[in-house]
């Protein structure tokens, strides 16, 4: 069974149509990438997964269940979690303060202790600054924390929205790495990317987005040969 | 001198625990609450009823009784005022704000002339009194009533400092202040959060205005009016939607409100504090610890 699955999903603002009969999915243990340029809706199929915008036709299950009508906070308790795109840290709060919210639904205080040890090893740099305020953080630091945030949570399915967004490419790969990691501990990620390369370098999946529908999608390494993306994502030939 | 400033801390606890719930209402959904001062004089009325209750059935010794019809009184309003929240702001607190401010106006006269449709238009005598007599220090005269609304006002802002520093829901309301969509993507209940700032932020006001009923013995319908502008002004002065800011604001306008009374006469009281509020408005409309803008409560 598919873990999230997405059918012919419309989404509308007002009479403007975002999303058009979007049909997607994610499977247990996956990286899948959603790729695509400014506009094309990924945002929107973000939001939508997390419950901000409701789909006006279409279905939208996880693990079987109709999640279309669950407030975002619900969705936090089934396990879907986003790291928002522009990271959205509470700039006023340290970093330790900011994990600690991400386990806000967490209720066993060993439970969000140990999460946070695993976060903290996972990027040592958090530790450094875990008693400085967010707003701090260089924009690579707090990408860190956007993701420690999620984690903390304990996320079945972890969605994040540009990750890469204003980094420079050094710490473009080193966010991808440590979303590897988080995948190899067993996480399903789902990422939105403008920067198709470095998504493709770690997805196992991937979906093209275009004005609101996918045109394309297959396993990454395909994707990443395949002339029409190399053409319109990867900067030509 | 001592007792100018006595006198004045006591006004200002009064203030500081209105402004604290305008503040963290104002810092968590942005809403100018014009009807807070009246949650203030609901509370003087729910504890006049609650006192009338409970003397009648059992006979607690006055201290005792005062307490708990403090605490009775305290949860009683706070239930108010989530109910407020429920059916006059939710359902519109996506709309314009000043659709939310004139609601605000709107639920603030409700208040005043449905208390004064139950009560009647005339003050209504509190059956008890702190009336314990007065100490003598450095040469002045201090009522005991005013050292107990000191101490209480700051046992219950210590409290909720710590509440709102240490605790989970305590971040979850200050995550809110600061981003609520972000807030929603760590799990937090918005909705549930808001109703609990206007619990606390009611439950303050009624347990002033037990305490204002208990220390001046007599209350009306319209005594929430002066004291809701009064602790819009503390909230403005110590920087809105910040929790030091109201308790500093709060106690800084009772303090210069009683120095100004010192020196110029009763009569002056008013004028000095809405020229501190027009003065903070134009020259620093953060207020003193509002300085970063975007750090709210």
């Amino acid at each position: 069974m598919n873990w999230l699955q997405l059918d012919a999903v419309d989404v509308c603002y007002g009479r403007v149509q975002a999303l058009r009969q979007v049909s997607l999915q994610v499977e247990e243990g996956e990286i899948v990438a959603l790729l695509g340029n400014n506009g094309a809706g990924k945002s929107t199929t973000l939001n939508l997964i997390s419950g901000f915008v409701r789909p006006s036709a279409g279905s939208l299950t996880w693990q079987g269940q109709d999640i279309s009508r669950l407030k975002p906070h619900q969705l936090v308790a089934q396990g879907i979690v986003q790291a928002p795109e522009g990271r959205r840290i509470f700039s006023t709060m340290t970093v330790h303060e900011n994990l600690l919210l991400g386990g806000y639904l967490v209720r066993d205080p060993a439970q969000i202790k140990q999460r946070l040890e695993q976060v903290y090893d996972l990027m040592p740099r958090l530790r450094e600054r875990s008693g400085q305020e967010g707003g701090t953080l260089s924009g690579g630091e707090q990408q860190m924390l956007a993701i420690g945030r999620a984690l903390v949570s304990g996320p079945r399915l972890l969605l994040l929205d540009e990750p890469s967004m204003g980094l420079a490419p050094l710490l473009v790969a080193q966010v991808m790495r440590i979303i590897a990691a988080v995948n190899r501990t067993g996480t399903t990620v789902f990422v939105v990317e403008q920067n198709a390369k470095a998504a493709l370098q770690i997805a196992h999946r991937a979906y093209v987005l275009d004005t609101g529908t996918v045109s394309l999608s297959g396993p990454a390494a395909e994707l990443a040969q395949d002339p029409r993306v190399v053409e319109a994502y990867l900067g030509g030939a | 001198m001592i007792q100018v400033i006595v006198n004045g801390l006591s006004v200002g606890a009064f203030y500081a625990l209105v402004a604290l719930g305008y503040s963290m209402v104002y810092g968590i959904i942005k809403l100018l609450n014009f009807a807070h001062g009246d949650i203030y004089m609901l509370g003087a009325y729910v504890g006049f009823v609650v006192l009338g209750a409970l003397t009648s059935w059992l006979s607690l010794p006055t201290a005792l009784g005062l307490v708990l019809v403090t605490l009775v009184t305290m949860a009683l309003t706070g239930g108010a005022g989530v109910l407020l929240e429920r059916v006059a702001y939710r359902p519109i607190r996506h709309a314009p704000r000043l659709s939310l401010l004139i609601t605000a106006v709107g639920l603030s006269f409700a208040l005043e002339y449905g208390v004064r449709q139950i009560f009647g238009p005339q003050p209504s005598h509190f059956p008890v009194q702190i009336d314990a007599g007065s100490v003598h220090l450095f040469g002045a005269t201090i009522t005991i009533a005013r050292i107990v609304v000191i101490l209480v006002a700051a046992g219950l802002m210590v409290v909720l400092a710590l509440f709102v520093a240490k605790t989970r829901q305590g971040r979850a309301m200050r995550a809110i202040a600061l981003d609520a969509k972000a807030a929603r993507l760590m799990g937090i209940d918005v909705d549930r959060t808001i109703s609990l700032v206007f619990f606390i932020g009611s439950a303050l006001a009624g347990a002033a205005g037990v305490l204002a009923g208990a220390v001046y013995g007599t209350i009306d319908f319209l005594m929430g009016f002066i004291i809701g502008i009064k602790a819009f002004t503390a909230a403005v002065i110590g920087g809105i939607g910040n929790l030091y800011g109201a308790m500093l604001g709060g106690v800084a306008l009772g303090l210069l409100e009683s120095f100004g009374v010192a020196w110029l006469g009763g009569q002056w009281r008013d004028v000095f504090s809405f020229l501190c509020l027009i003065l903070f408005l134009t020259f620093r409309p953060t207020g003193i610890l509002g300085g970063r803008v975007q750090e709210r409560m």
